[in-house]
């Protein structure tokens, strides 16, 4: 009865639902009865935490994509002074975790602070829901540039071609062709900001901006109550769960499969409107990166002995350690479950795709603290089952190691390969595969001489940026980290959260920097067209 | 594959690593931030010979981790910023009594479990500071007076998210009971210069721009700020000035930084031996010097920049009752509109 297609498909929703067991376990075990703070919440607090974080997703949401688009768009298709360089620069806000800008936006808008002197303008006060949502939006706009240049990118000349000669002006092509085809792309993009958006905490928390996601932490430990706090982690899983459908049917919608050899050249701009386009193009990445980067340094300046320390070089390794395993990690599962399906649709496959990308839906220390019931119910269950046998007990052979650290950030991140492979492999029409097949190839080698060639952006993106994200993480590295060991983001944050940004700056700057190099490649990655994808589909 | 056989020699070594153990060890779950504990911990070490192995971490995330991981669990001490935490710790069962002698002789009473789950290990008042060009101190009183109308637009204070202000309401809520304190509670929204944003250096900050004339913060954030290599934050830390609320009456309101061993600790005696060394001379004199906080201990000094501050009289209110009165404080606040 068991063919084995079948199998397979069960073996995948049980490694996708050991993926989303820790979201699951959290939300699952308190949800087993009413709260009856559910009440007292709806009535004082609730409006308010829905309220503001529908904001947060509007204004970021909007934010991200006339920024992230407009950006894409100019980048691919038009030549101006200074684009190579933007191309990549563009990336940069992309280093920088929300918490950090937050922070140090704070710092150069304080009264005292290097903007308000220099200016000597009353500057409007950063820690509003606006400036709580404009903080999302300059660190999280890089994801929908990401995505929507690659697509733009790889778009075949022949369809903005074909628009000219039917007379479509340059608006009409942007709108009505170049568009709708990045569309996936777009969406992918706008999935993985608006997640993070919803469960961001460090901004909205300092910002005293009151939102679902401070909220469960309010009410899991300020009111001692799991119950309502899994209810409130519930609303964020439905909300994820809904953007997650709009994305697919956006995308059954207009299943565009275009592949062509040739990409479209940019088309060279006056050098008027080319340094007006470039001047606005600097701006987000001035905003994003280089003023706070900039204050950063300052902030730093007095403390560049501490460089020498060895220490440091110690956090860098166990960051960077971290960031490499969980990209590796993420991509790789990424692209089983996403692959797989695309080999059968069938409902175990689909489901697995949809619970694996759990995890980027609630607050990192809701997350942790689900790793930390799983893997020590793993390790009870083990030592339990050695007990019995007779032999000694190992202890906790999971909990609290870097294998903890690196699965929890693998959880918490696999949406982003997940979204980026999806994207990529919706763009290669089946008749691909049909012809593969035709020809008596079996999958897994459709997939190393097939896909894998064919997907190679869409894979180096997704592991460049889970790595960049890794290594931004912070929760999940606190709370599970093995004993004495730090990582760059922990140090940043301890004293950030302190107020102690001078002291914050330098760990925060390595962030920084170490963010950057992958940010380079990511850049490389996209913009040298791959020569096998040209010939692949003759 | 070549990935996997990258990944799984790592993954094997990483558990090997996790299960060694040494005997001469003590393991540490710290709320308190690594340089804020750290330089202890090595003056530990290298004065007993025993490894002191550290993760930190939030507190109420680190309970959740020893809860889990239950009997196994290495943790042999946890130490939080306040007394709110150790109280649910305890309750959870996740803290061991103990009976140190050491320890009941040199933390007082009231900054104690009365059964040994948890000790004070330093102390933190949260006070009223106010700008002296537009506050006459002889205007201040009370914690309670804050809520008088004539501070309406006056006040900064952070969110009620913080600990800090959940724990200075549970107090209010203990003395003076719930209705009363909610009715405050709501003068105190009333009173509020702006929304609360930001920690209580912001406050601070604000203070000094103006936004404001009288903010609620923890000392030690000021005595940091004055103390501290940083200019700008001396300049500001020095326009304003401390008052010391309810010193007519039950004194100022403090929360402790404390320490349990855990109910599970494979290394018990041990985890004594440290809590033992942080309460010491020397110890208790370095949480005075480094972090501006006050020594659980009379005898011990305090720092210059706290001594310009003067003696002060603290609320005797066992700190239990910050813990059990937390949540009702919450809920208050929620009602009462403070963000």
């Amino acid at each position: 009865m068991f063919s084995s297609p079948a199998l397979r498909s069960l073996f995948l929703l049980l490694l996708a639902l050991a993926l989303a067991a820790p979201v699951l376990v959290v939300v699952g075990s308190w949800l087993a009865g009413a709260s009856s703070n559910w009440a007292h919440l709806r009535s004082t607090v609730l409006p308010s935490y829905l309220g503001h974080s529908l904001f947060l997703v509007l204004f970021t949401g909007t934010g991200t994509l006339l920024i992230g688009v407009a950006a894409a768009w100019a980048v691919a298709r038009f030549r101006f002074p200074g684009r190579r360089v933007l191309e990549w620069a563009l990336l940069l806000p992309l280093a920088c975790p929300a918490y950090l800008i937050a922070y140090t936006w704070t710092g150069m808008l304080a009264s005292e602070g290097a903007l308000q002197q220099a200016l000597s303008l009353p500057l409007p006060d950063i820690r509003s829901p606006a400036g709580a949502g404009l903080m999302l939006t300059l660190v999280l706009y890089p994801y929908v540039y990401l995505m929507t240049r690659a697509a733009f990118v790889s778009q075949s000349a022949v369809a903005l071609e074909v628009a000219r000669t039917l007379g479509a002006g340059p608006w009409r092509r942007f709108f009505r062709v170049a568009l709708p085809l990045a569309r996936p792309a777009i969406i992918a993009g706008l999935a993985l900001v608006l997640m993070e958006t919803l469960a961001d905490y460090g901004t909205v928390a300092y910002f005293g901006v009151p939102t679902l996601s401070t909220g469960i932490y309010r009410t899991w430990f300020g009111l001692g109550d799991a119950k309502a706090a899994a209810q409130l982690a519930g609303v964020l899983l439905l909300a994820m769960v809904a953007l997650l459908t709009l994305e697919r049917r956006a995308r059954k919608e207009r299943r565009i499969s275009v592949a062509s050899a040739r990409t479209a050249a940019p088309l060279p701009l006056r050098p008027g409107p080319g340094l007006l386009l470039a001047a606005a193009l600097w701006l987000p990445v001035l905003l994003g990166f280089i003023l706070p980067t900039l204050q950063l340094l300052v902030w730093s300046l007095p403390r560049w002995r501490g460089l020498a320390e060895s220490e440091f070089l110690g956090l860098l390794g166990t960051s960077l350690l971290i960031a490499l395993c969980t990209a590796f990690a993420a991509t790789g599962l990424g692209l089983l479950l996403i692959w797989a399906r695309r080999l059968r649709g069938d409902r175990p496959r689909r489901l697995a795709v949809a619970l694996a990308g759990f995890g980027y839906a609630v607050p990192g220390t809701v997350l942790a603290v689900g790793v930390v019931l799983v893997l020590a119910s793993l390790d009870h269950g083990l030592n339990d089952l050695l007990a019995s046998a007779g032999l000694p007990q190992p202890g906790l052979l999971f909990s609290g190691t870097l294998f903890a650290v690196v699965f929890a950030c693998t959880v918490r991140f696999l949406t982003i390969p997940i979204q980026g492979l999806d994207a990529g492999l919706q763009k290669l029409s089946p008749n691909l595969d049909n012809a593969a097949r035709s020809l008596g190839t079996a999958p897994l080698p459709m997939l190393r001489r097939v896909h894998l060639p064919l997907l190679r952006v869409p894979l180096a993106t997704s592991s460049l940026l889970v790595f960049v994200d890794t290594l931004k993480e912070l929760p999940a590295a606190l709370v599970l980290r093995p004993f004495n060991t730090n990582t760059l983001a922990v140090r940043a944050f301890e004293l950030a959260s302190d107020e102690r940004l001078a002291d914050a700056a330098l760990p925060a700057l390595t962030i920084l920097l170490a963010g950057v190099a992958p940010v380079i490649l990511l850049t490389r990655s996209i913009s040298s067209p791959d020569p096998e994808s040209s010939h692949a589909d003759h | 594959m070549r990935r996997l056989s990258v990944l799984f020699p790592l993954l094997a070594a990483l558990v090997v690593t996790g299960c060694s153990s040494q005997s001469e060890e003590v393991n540490v779950y710290s709320a308190r931030k690594e340089a804020l504990i750290k330089p202890l911990l090595d003056r530990f070490t290298s004065e007993t010979g025993i490894t002191v192995n550290l993760i930190t971490g939030s507190a109420d995330a680190l309970v959740e981790r020893m809860k889990a991981e239950g009997e196994h669990s290495p943790a042999d001490v946890l130490i939080t910023t306040d007394a709110g935490r150790l109280y649910r710790a305890q309750q959870e069962n996740q803290l061991a009594a103990v009976d140190s002698e050491v320890l009941n002789e040199k933390v007082p009473a009231a900054l104690r479990d009365p059964d040994g789950h948890w000790y004070g290990l330093s102390v933190r008042a949260r006070v009223v500071v106010y700008a002296p060009d537009r506050v006459d101190p002889s205007e201040l009183s009370t914690y309670e007076a804050l809520a008088d109308p004539k501070w309406d637009d006056r006040i900064c204070i952070r969110s009620s998210d913080n600990i800090y202000n959940q724990s200075l309401t549970a107090s209010l809520i203990a003395h003076n009971g719930e209705a009363q304190t909610e009715q405050w509670a709501e003068g105190l929204v009333d009173n509020m210069a702006r929304d609360p944003v930001g920690g209580d250096r912001d406050q601070i900050k604000a203070l000094a721009a103006g936004e404001c004339d009288l903010a609620v913060v923890n000392t030690y954030y000021l005595g940091s700020m004055q103390g501290g290599d940083d200019a700008n934050a001396r300049e500001i830390a020095n326009q304003v000035a401390v008052f010391w609320p309810n010193q007519e009456g039950r004194g100022a309101h403090i929360n402790i930084s404390g320490a349990g061993v855990a109910a599970n600790a494979p290394h018990p005696d041990n985890a004594v031996r440290l809590i033992e060394f942080l309460v010491n001379d020397q110890s208790q004199q370095w949480y005075a010097e480094t972090n501006y906080e006050y020594p659980v201990r009379g005898d011990v000094p305090v720092s210059d920049v706290l001594r310009e501050w003067g003696e002060f009289k603290q609320d005797d209110l066992p700190l239990v009752k910050l813990g059990e009165h937390n949540a009702d404080a919450l809920k208050l606040m929620d009602r009462a509109g403070w963000k």
